[in-house]
């Protein structure tokens, strides 16, 4: 067991998508040790005025696995990640990337080494094109150093790759009809889309997508999500947070809940949701419930009458959506006899 | 009014080595403000840098022409990185509060009397202007209707003028120059690419100020003296016009807008005064003509950014989404 953590994962010829070995090293707890972990937080306190933003005891993230942070607004969920690349200092802590300590480093340096993220609040750059976006990305551009900036010999031929490899990533990403708009063009989910794509050049190990799926149609959702997934395929580490529950269940191998700044919960998102710590800080007791159409509205309706703690006033104040709730009792069994 | 002779010297100050001076140091605050964001509110400073820098070193210290110039070069590159090492990390209003305020103090220390035996005091500095004559290869004779020193130093500033341009469009093409573009639009992005936002920041700001020490010699070397008073923050605005005249983005944005602010500067200053002269005003002095010309300069600024915001040579669709 112990000769296996030290073997470099790819050596090992396993395929990322199927690996169902345990995540955890033992057993699973808010701050256990993982198998193969690439990010290691020990104590990482950030406190902005007298409140304790972050203040995370211990975290490993997985390495080649899907892992959602997620937690209530103002949970510390964007401050954590601005600790860990350095667009933030914490007051106190450790925590290190493949075994390098990340303290004190600026966060160019943390995106060279290979973490990247991006950003709740989309940055594009609005006045370049969504092809120069994407060249920006790239690394290891001579040209990007004054002293050979002059002369196009010296880094043509790497813009040249540079430019092959953002022509792939926008096609995945449905871009490429765009290429020559401005940024600033983009809609705002085809912004998500773009800076996603954009961290992608860098071709990270780690990539740290803050609320990849804000703002993105449907329809896209899919697409994105399965480009999510394929990053696995492709070795990469996905941290992400995000709000939608659906999205969590599916792709992420391993979910991390946060709190008022602390890890409350952790483990695979089956068991983290069943979690009653998790459904109270953030799920809510009903969030099985589809509000989006009348049965669930009625369900809803049933269990809060049955949920004496609801009930808050008199009787029928707290009565949600009156004329859904109302309608004929056998309406449901004509619609169904209909789908028959 | 003799309009022929109102209409050559607004020609003429197409191709005058002030003109040249301001494309330059326009050119400089392109590179600061138009490609990097960079708000540098100092670069009548930089200007005085150069112009002192040359001025000191060839009169106090007797060094040769290329000697002094190169000194020139390297005092506004120190007084680049010095605003910019405290400034650089910060936003970028507070670069500008920083240039500003540190042009002013240039110019105070070149205008305190404790100093007068080295910068001359607020009479400023004289004949340091041989060694560049004594290089003139053009025999005495009339170029143009120029004797041959006005030639002379037309062809020199013009010529600096176009290599400089071509260098930072050169540079602005290279990915170093996407870069800068990145910072301008944002820099965290930037950071977050993996890019060394802070240097290459100190890098734009060293850039600009060197065009800008190199546009005081220019304009210093055809009147032979170099005073304080030419470097107060006026002349900072008038290069932000001659900018945003041309347009911001642009390399040769800041040369027609040097070109275009003079030709307006000169034919407000014929047509008004031939007004005066012929008594046809008869409400306003020379004096006071001479300060309505720069109204009619910030008219015309106006005028520009409602009906042409992006310039005479700027990229319309960069400004839809601003």
């Amino acid at each position: 067991m112990t000769e296996q953590r030290n073997v470099p994962m790819g050596a090992e010829n396993i395929d990322y998508m199927t690996d169902t070995r345990p995540i955890a090293a033992d057993e699973t707890a808010p701050g256990c040790k993982k198998r193969d972990p690439i990010v290691v937080a020990e104590n990482v306190t950030r406190s902005f005025g007298g409140i304790n933003a972050v203040d995370v005891e211990y975290l490993e993230i997985p390495r080649h696995k899907i892992t959602a942070l997620i937690g209530p607004n103002g949970a510390g969920k964007t401050t954590l990640f601005n600790l860990l690349t350095g667009f933030d200092t914490p007051n106190s802590g450790k925590w290190q990337f493949e075994g390098n300590s990340l303290a004190g480093v600026s966060p160019y340096k943390v995106a060279r080494m290979g973490m990247v993220r991006t950003f709740q609040l989309t940055k594009v750059m609005g006045k370049l094109t969504v092809m120069e976006n994407m060249r920006l990305g790239g690394s290891e551009q001579p040209g990007e150093r004054l002293s050979k900036a002059l002369f196009k010999g010296m880094w043509g031929g790497r813009e040249k790759e540079i430019t092959a490899q953002a022509n792939v990533l926008l096609e995945k990403f449905k871009l490429d009809a765009k290429k020559d708009d401005y940024a600033a063009s983009l809609s705002g989910g085809q912004r998500k889309l773009l800076e996603m794509a954009r961290s992608l050049m860098v071709r990270p190990k780690l990539v740290m997508l803050d609320e990849p799926m804000a703002g993105v149609n449907p329809a896209l959702t899919q697409s994105l999500l399965d480009h999510i997934k394929n990053l696995k395929a492709e070795g990469m580490t996905v941290l992400f947070v995000e709000h939608d529950m659906n999205m969590v269940r599916h792709i992420a191998d391993w979910v991390v809940v946060m709190a008022e700044g602390k890890i409350v919960a952790e483990g695979p998102p089956q068991e983290v949701m069943k979690n009653p710590a998790v459904i109270d800080a953030y799920l809510g007791a009903h969030h099985d419930v589809d509000l989006g159409d009348a049965e669930g509205i009625k369900e809803l309706a049933a269990e809060l009458v049955a949920d004496k703690e609801s009930i808050v006033g008199t009787e029928d104040a707290g009565i949600i959506a009156a004329d859904v709730v109302a309608t004929e009792p056998d309406e449901p069994q004509a619609r169904k006899k209909d789908i028959e | 009014m003799d309009l022929g002779f109102i209409f050559s010297s607004a020609a003429g100050e197409l191709f005058s080595p002030t003109t040249a001076a301001y494309a330059l140091a326009a050119l400089g605050l392109a590179v600061h403000f138009g490609y990097s964001g960079l708000l540098n509110f100092g670069q009548a400073g930089f200007m005085a840098v150069g112009a002192y820098g040359f001025a000191i070193s060839t009169l106090t210290f007797g060094v040769p022409f290329f000697i002094g110039l190169l000194i020139a070069v390297v005092c506004s590159a120190i007084f680049a990185l010095l605003l910019g090492i405290p400034t650089l990390r910060l936003r970028a209003d507070y670069l500008a509060i920083v240039t500003i305020a540190a042009a002013e103090i240039v110019r105070y220390i070149v205008t305190t009397n404790q100093l007068t035996s080295v910068t001359g005091s607020a009479n400023g500095l004289a004949a340091f202007e041989a060694g560049f004559y004594s290089m003139n290869p053009f025999p005495e004779g009339s170029y143009f209707g120029m004797n041959n020193r006005d030639f002379f130093i037309r062809v020199v500033g013009w010529g600096l003028v176009i290599i400089c341009c071509t260098l930072v469009w050169l540079l602005m093409r290279s990915p170093w120059g996407r870069v800068l573009k990145g910072i301008r639009e944002d820099e965290n992005a930037v950071r977050s690419l993996g890019k060394n936002v802070y240097a290459y920041k100190m890098q734009a700001l060293v850039i600009g100020g060197v065009l800008g020490a190199l546009a005081g010699m220019v304009f210093t070397l055809p009147r032979g003296a170099v005073q304080p008073a030419n470097y107060g923050t006026e002349l900072t605005f008038f290069l932000y016009t001659c900018l945003l005249l041309g347009g911001l983005g642009t390399v040769l944005g800041p040369v027609v807008g040097a070109m275009i602010f003079w030709v307006v500067l000169s034919l407000t200053q014929g047509i008004l005064y031939g007004l005066i002269e012929s008594d046809a005003v008869t409400w306003l002095n020379t004096v006071q003509a001479g300060q309505l010309r720069y109204i009619l300069v910030g008219v015309a600024l106006m005028l520009l950014m409602i009906f042409r915001p992006q310039g005479v040579f700027g990229n319309k669709k960069e400004l839809a989404f601003a």
